[in-house]
């Protein structure tokens, strides 16, 4: 199990969602993404995204300006 | 047990969309969904950019609606691929720039190269006949069938059977019987449907899923067209399309002033890519300047900048000038009164 991080930052939703799914098919299950985005809609975007196919938010804030979510993969 | 059959639906968001797809799943079919993201949608949080829209809720109507279904939904990029279909629109455009035939045409031939790559058995769409009067016009269903490829592998839940069968409905994937007739666009067929399913809260947009077909946004389009001397355009170009007061007070360049703190902060990000004017000795809107400008085309879109500010009725405002390599330059100008804003000039 790996940890990666992902830069979401500066673009507008559903381009975070869309770059989140593209990391997302690189990893292994078990494995835990770290997305940092600046458009707040992906605090409600991504974890959508996740629920939908099966992955697991393990946190999700904000701090500052940007948007935190951890992201756990189940392959 | 005869295997599953699999239907990949293009999920816009919308009411019929989600209606098709659920209509399919109730016929025990395994349906997945797919949205493609073109840059002009509506359905991204462009919208939530503004400060005012802060309170509404966020969500992306794609995604709820593949949550509402209990689907996995795959959002595709297709944005440099669409350039070429609103460039050159084989069929034309609509009242506006929307491409709205051509861009059916594409989505439904892309959804059959995801359909073949991934073993699905057909395609269905939220089309309802004579409801768009491009895209979904009776005459028309044939040739998005024809030249997407999917031929009668595009099935449209909601107006089949006033089509002729296609090859699931032949094959007895699925029972034509269940499936609608509905036709025009009168609205309440969907509405009703929506309430035996028990669908609340779905997205019901007024201008449709994209932005081309809005007057404004489409002037601005051309109007960045015809500046430049060419038809093209990257993400950025048709993202900043949608914020900000656009003003042309001269062939050769732009000003886009933005009109609270929502757009002030998002316009913040592009200070590397243009060149700025940022109002100091007020409270005022950043200003991205796209163009070349002398001094004097600097000094006049100062006064202009100057005058979106707070310090509108002052006799002289301070204002910082920040060129594309960085350098800053602070005058003090008289802002442009409003009487000389020029309507013209709006984009």
């Amino acid at each position: 199990m790996s940890h990666y991080t992902l830069d979401a930052r500066n673009s507008l939703c559903p381009m975070p969602v869309i770059k989140t799914q593209n990391k997302v098919v690189e990893l292994l299950n078990g494995d835990t993404l770290e997305v940092t985005c600046t458009d707040p809609g992906a605090l409600s975007d991504i974890p959508a995204w996740c629920r939908i196919n099966g992955h697991t938010i393990k946190e999700s804030y904000e701090k500052g300006d940007e948007v935190i979510i951890l992201i756990q993969v189940n392959a | 047990m005869p295997t599953q059959k699999k239907a990949v639906a293009l999920i816009s968001g919308g009411l019929d969309s989600l209606l098709a797809a659920r209509l399919m799943i109730d016929q025990g079919i395994h349906v997945e969904g797919i949205n493609f993201y073109t840059g002009f949608c509506v359905e991204g949080h462009t919208h939530a950019i503004r400060k005012k829209d802060k309170d509404k809720p966020k969500r992306n109507n794609a995604l709820w609606s593949a949550e509402q279904l209990g689907i996995k939904l795959h959002i595709i990029d297709i944005i440099e691929e669409y350039k070429d279909v609103l460039i050159n629109p084989k069929h034309g455009y609509g009242a506006n720039m929307n491409p709205c035939l051509d861009c059916k045409i594409f989505m439904v031939g892309k959804a059959k190269q995801w359909m073949d790559e991934n073993g699905f058995d057909f395609i269905i769409t939220g089309e309802v006949m004579g409801q768009r009067p491009m895209s979904q016009r009776k005459d028309l269903l044939p040739v998005v069938v024809r030249e997407s490829g999917a031929d009668d592998r595009l099935l449209r839940p909601l107006c089949a059977k006033n089509l002729a069968a296609t090859l699931p409905e032949r094959e007895g994937w699925v029972n034509r019987e269940e499936l609608k007739n509905f036709s025009g666009r009168n609205r309440k067929p969907q509405m009703a449907l929506a309430a035996e399913f028990g669908f609340e809260d779905y997205a019901t947009p007024a201008g449709g899923c994209c932005f081309l077909t809005d007057k404004n946004y489409s002037d601005k389009l051309v109007d960045l067209w015809q500046a430049r001397n060419k038809k093209d355009y990257e993400l950025d170009d048709i993202m900043l399309l949608k914020v900000g007061r656009h003003l042309r007070p001269k062939p050769h360049y732009k000003l886009i002033v933005s009109r609270e703190d929502g757009e002030n902060k998002f316009l913040q990000g592009y200070k590397k890519q243009f060149s700025t004017i940022e109002i100091k000795s007020h409270n005022g809107p950043l200003t991205l300047v796209d163009g070349e400008l002398s001094d004097e085309d600097f000094q006049f879109a100062s006064r202009i900048a100057a005058r979106f500010s707070q310090g509108r009725t002052a006799e002289s405002v301070t204002v910082k000038i920040t060129s594309k390599n960085g350098d800053e330059k602070l005058i003090d100008i008289p802002p442009l009164p409003v009487s000389e804003i020029k309507q013209e000039w709006y984009v």
